[in-house]
């Protein structure tokens, strides 16, 4: 397989309609390396990061239950082998239901709710798979252009047992009408792509009379660890 | 030949993750025994000039990672202590360097670079990522002395822009 075929899902540096891209997006082509020199070396040691079970539960670190729609986030980390992606640190943030972020940067007029923070993480189970418990993110407005609103979305980051497997991303709700006007999920190129970032509802894993539940499975970049480095 | 999973696509950090992020020590990489510890100050800076607040820069080398959010004056910081040269599969040595990832507003993927070492010229001529760059670039990932510290920036676009590789 080329390297083409494996980054043409991924969005470019520039892309304008997105205009925070405009001053930071390099203009050199990034610098190919040898694939033997890096693809699978080991990753970074991310096992600094504390990480407690309470953390997975968004709706649980604090006195109060936050204001929302409760829901289960639930997935499969995998390589492009398909192969489980086990013991990875899985962490997330999100606005609260009325789209406002717990972070001192966010200045959107919506309400935040002391009871929830919107931070959270967890470690890949033997199967590669995660779950939280949080609640639906609002949508929000913001300056990018007239009348712009992000998506619902929840920010997901992932280690992965190569660097570069390093992954930051965004996954969206499906359904909202917002993602077609959004230039940060639009600047993937193809549908497809976009489909990627899309969870679905999944009405096996609700809690009847208490949670929804949505399924993202996530392919991190790379194959089988296979350390040539030493 | 049946369809292999296609990698999820990359997105922006966004400008608010630093209340979910970052941890308690998070700018000190870790060392096992302690010692050799190094200052790394940097700032991030954009097309303009101006500085990058809301990025995150992580470095990472064998056991020591650490990561730090930019401030109002894009500066972030990192104390670690300096790694030891690398041996490829192929024979070559890797001069002492640590592996640079940043995170941005505006970034919608990521950026890979190398931090180098400024008292290590001999290992620096014969490593074989700097032998693929022309000089000038070159010279964008090689710390410099500054007082106490050695000084790294990281200049997204421009002029001078600091060479990012594909890994
Ligand atoms: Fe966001």
């Amino acid at each position: 397989m080329s390297p083409a075929e494996v980054v043409d899902f991924e969005p470019p540096y520039l892309f304008p309609e997105y205009r925070s891209t405009v001053l930071r997006a390099p203009h050199r082509p990034l610098v190919r390396l040898p694939e033997e020199w890096f693809h699978r070396g080991p990753g970074p040691a991310f096992g600094r990061i504390p990480v407690s079970p309470d953390d997975a539960d968004l709706t649980r670190q604090h006195k109060g239950e936050p204001l929302g729609e409760r829901i289960i986030l639930a997935g499969r980390v995998v390589d492009e082998d398909g192969a489980p992606v086990r013991d990875t640190l899985v962490e997330v943030w999100q606005a609260n239901a009325a789209g406002r972020y717990a972070d001192p940067a966010d200045d959107h007029l919506a309400p935040l709710d002391p009871n929830f923070t919107g931070a959270g993480r967890c470690r890949t189970d033997s199967d590669g798979r995660y779950r939280f418990v949080t609640i639906k993110p609002g949508a929000y407005p913001w300056q990018n252009h007239e009348n712009a609103w992000r998506p619902a979305h929840v920010h997901f980051s992932l280690f992965g047992p190569q660097l570069s497997g390093r992954l930051v991303t965004q996954m969206y709700f499906p359904g909202d009408p917002l993602m077609r006007l959004d230039p940060i999920l639009n600047s993937i190129p193809d549908a497809r792509g976009r489909q990627l970032l899309v969870a679905s509802f999944d009405i096996a894993s609700t809690t009847p009379g208490w949670a929804l539940a949505y399924r993202w499975d996530i392919v991190i970049r790379g194959r089988r660890a296979t350390p040539l480095e030493r | 030949m049946s369809e292999r999973p296609r990698p999820t696509p990359s997105q922006t950090v966004g400008p608010f993750f630093g209340f979910a992020l970052p941890f308690t020590g998070d700018v000190d990489a870790v060392r096992p025994d302690g010692t050799g510890t190094l200052r790394i100050e940097g700032q991030v800076l954009d097309g303009a000039g101006e500085p990058v607040p809301d990025s995150l820069v992580e470095v990472w080398h064998a056991s020591q990672f650490a990561r730090c959010r930019t401030d109002v004056e894009g500066a972030f910081h990192f104390n670690l202590a300096k790694p030891a040269a690398l041996r490829l599969l192929d024979g070559r040595v890797r001069a002492p360097h640590m592996n640079v990832t940043v995170f941005a507003r505006g970034l919608l993927r990521h950026l890979e670079t190398f931090l180098y070492f400024p008292d290590e010229s001999e290992a620096n001529s014969t490593d074989p990522v700097l032998e693929l760059l022309d000089p000038n670039l070159r010279a964008t990932l090689i710390a410099r002395p500054d007082g106490q510290v050695l000084r790294f920036d990281i200049r997204l676009q421009g002029e001078s822009e600091t060479a990012f590789f594909a890994l």
